[in-house]
């Protein structure tokens, strides 16, 4: 080989090589056009929101046979745990978009979804948040964040909105509650929430006292002591599934059954409350964005989890991860492409009547937030979850007062 | 607020206070004997609380039949963790003593948690949801077995301490190493134990304690913290000093939710340990080291 040979082979192979370099570190998308469109499903799968992480999981393992069926085009999971971190879901978000994500959908919590949309922007990929509610994430004048679940403003309101309805059916309201609530992030600006909102519908009832109490916490029987001494009617809570279930036990044995347990949080609906506490868990009545049980699409989801996953009750997760798939197979079919503009472009257009969560459907304003996405009043029933309002989406009437904790066997 | 809600609350505190003592008892006297600090006795008491779990779910055995049989098994888990762990660490720095136990812990809390999951586990009683109504309190029927219990525990290890040879060798290599060990007893043996009598007092704390809460793989380290108040509060290697600790802690927390926030129990808690390394900081019943 001659020198100026081995000179042309050194720059084939340094231009093979950057050629390579250049191909490999081509964002992913450019080179995915068409086949199926691979979302990154970010999700709190360990850590402290394990349990929510992973039955939202349901609700994305459910979708893709679910949306083919229904005419949308395939579309390839890739899953991303965030550890109930948000250093962890802004990292998995950066990793699954460099391993060719071309959409994001995610991540259950305000924090971490809050990272995760910095990190879309950042990308210009598009990210659709299936459950979060903290207004800020809307707020940022993000093109590339969509958001179909209410805002804590939009729960609060609808929620005491739902409770009027359910108190004008029974014709019996209680004329003062005590508001217990976790002193989290999430339940002191529920109860920052609750203080701005109320005022503005008029309630029956006012707050004879408000207790916080540590969500860590492992034994609430001081909690309720202070409570049941208040000598409220009913239970105002906003709560999640741990301390739901120990507020349960504690309220059974210091044999006080209040009027009625308005929960404005998640905890009390949830499949493993009624696993756990089995006839003690009927009676609460919880105002949550929740499925519409006329729409047509709901009892195919129902048939779907019941199949993968026998006696799980649908849910909130289960739906609103469901519709994020929803919303980004439609977007998809609609771009016709996998390039990130045209479907951050198709997602700003979105018009879906065909789904689940309660209200009109799905599209988003300006600011990427759904806001026709509605609450539901609903109660525990027998192991099972009737909703009581909106009448709209009602399928039963409210059972009221609370049955007695004392008279259940 | 009516006096009885003071009383039933205060009595609540007393009653998880006595369990709290017997866990914070374990810390005491390994303490006390071995001079080692367990920066794992949290998680050790997980360990019980997850056992008696798995049989009280899996044989319908109440944990109160439990007691003896899981504080046995953390009795000769302690003792092998002594003899095949710990005693050769004895004569090296605390420091490295200190990372030996929180590796043993770190470990413990994520073994639990690839075995049992996140989610929260409990046992069921017929007695669980069951209350005592005396005139116009009501008490908690779980928390009063569980600090029978406790009591009745805690009492048979004073027992031990005071009335065996063993106890008594054991209190000797506590008051004087070189002295026990110029005697001719076997030290490292009576250090291995005291450590699993330590563990067994976990073992029992722990059973009884999953009367009154639900166990996850990561309630270890909040106890852990919790027994170290205790102990300082009630005097470092002070055995009654553990129980009343505990007592005043739980009734502390307790009547600190009541009077002013639930969510501020720990401050107060705290706030006695901060109090007492200010003005007594032997602990209530510890004894001023010279």
């Amino acid at each position: 080989m001659t020198r100026i040979g081995m000179l042309a082979d050194r720059r084939r192979v340094l231009a093979g090589a950057a050629a390579a370099a250049a191909t490999l570190a081509a964002p992913a998308v450019l080179r995915a056009q068409g086949g199926a469109l691979k979302v990154g499903v970010l999700l709190p799968r360990s850590g402290y929101e394990a349990g929510i992480g992973q039955d939202c999981q349901r609700g994305a393992n459910i979708a893709p046979a679910i949306l083919k069926s229904m005419g949308l085009p395939d579309l390839t999971l890739m899953n991303g745990d965030t550890e109930s971190n948000v250093d962890t879901a802004r990292a998995r978000a950066e990793q699954l978009i460099n391993e060719g994500a071309q959409l994001l959908i995610g991540a259950f919590d305000s924090g971490q979804s809050t990272a995760i949309a910095q990190v879309a922007e950042q990308k210009g990929i598009p990210f659709v948040i299936n459950i979060a509610a903290a207004p800020p994430i809307t707020e940022q004048g993000y093109k590339f964040v969509f958001r179909n679940f209410p805002t804590a403003p939009m729960i609060l309101g609808d929620a005491f909105a739902d409770q009027k309805e359910i108190f004008a059916i029974t014709g019996a309201a209680p004329k003062s509650v005590v508001f217990m609530h976790v002193n989290d992030t999430y339940g002191t600006s529920m109860a920052k929430g609750i203080g701005a909102v109320m005022p503005k519908f008029d309630m029956p009832y006012t707050i004879a006292e408000e207790i916080a109490y540590d969500p860590a916490a492992r034994d609430l029987s001081v909690e309720v002591a202070k409570a049941k001494a208040t000598g409220a009617d009913a239970l105002l809570v906003v709560s999640r599934l741990n301390d739901a279930m120990l507020l349960t036990r504690e309220l059974v044995k210091q044999r006080w059954t209040p009027q009625a347990i308005l929960s404005m949080g998640p905890g009390w609906y949830e499949d493993q409350y009624f696993k756990t506490l089995g006839k003690l868990s009927d009676g609460p009545i919880s105002f949550v964005p929740w499925y519409d049980p006329h729409k047509k699409l709901t009892p195919v989801l129902e048939a779907a989890l019941a199949k993968a996953d026998p006696g799980v009750n649908l849910n909130t997760n289960h739906v609103f991860t469901f519709e994020a798939l929803l919303i980004a197979a439609d977007a998809y079919k609609r771009a016709g492409s996998t390039d990130p503009k045209a479907l951050a472009d198709a997602l700003r257009t979105t018009n879906i009547t065909d789904n689940v969560s309660i209200g009109p459907g799905i599209a988003f304003d300006a600011k990427g937030q759904n806001d026709k996405v509605k609450d539901g009043g609903i109660q525990n029933r027998g192991g099972k979850i009737v909703t009581l309002a909106p009448k709209e989406a009602a399928n039963a009437k409210p059972e009221w007062p609370l049955p007695s904790y004392l008279s259940r066997g | 607020m009516p006096l009885e809600v003071y009383l039933n609350v205060a009595i609540g505190g007393i009653l998880t206070g006595l369990v709290y003592g017997l866990m914070a008892l374990g810390l005491s006297v390994i303490f006390g004997v071995v001079r080692v600090v367990n920066f794992a006795h949290g998680e050790m008491m997980t360990i019980a609380m997850y056992i008696a779990v798995l049989l009280s779910s899996g044989f319908h055995l109440d944990p109160l039949i439990l007691l003896i049989p899981i504080a046995a098994v953390l009795f000769v888990f302690g003792y092998a963790l002594q003899t095949s762990l710990i005693n050769p660490f004895i004569t090296r720095p605390e420091y490295v003593q200190f990372l030996l136990l929180v590796a043993l812990a770190i470990i413990i809390t994520n073994t639990l948690l690839i075995i049992f999951g996140p989610d929260a586990r409990s046992v069921q009683t017929l007695y669980a949801l069951e209350s005592f109504q005396v005139g116009a309190m009501i008490i908690d029927a779980a928390k009063v077995y569980a600090a029978a219990a406790a009591i009745v525990f805690a009492a048979a290890l004073f027992a031990f301490f005071r009335l065996t040879l063993v106890g008594k060798a054991i209190r000797a290599c506590a008051d004087n190493h070189t002295g026990a060990l110029v005697v001719g007893l076997d030290v490292k043996r009576l250090y291995a134990l005291t450590f699993g009598l330590g563990a067994a007092c976990v073992g029992a704390a722990g059973t009884m304690l999953v009367l009154i809460i639900d166990v996850t793989p990561m309630l270890g380290p909040s106890y852990t913290l919790l027994a170290f108040v205790i102990v300082i509060t009630g005097g470092l290697g002070s055995m009654p000093g553990a129980l009343v600790g505990g007592v005043l802690i739980g009734v502390t927390e307790a009547l600190a939710g009541l009077l002013f926030t639930p969510s501020a129990k720990s401050m107060f808690a705290f706030g006695i340990l901060v109090l007492v390394l200010l003005f007594r900081p032997q602990g209530i019943l510890g004894k001023r080291q010279t």
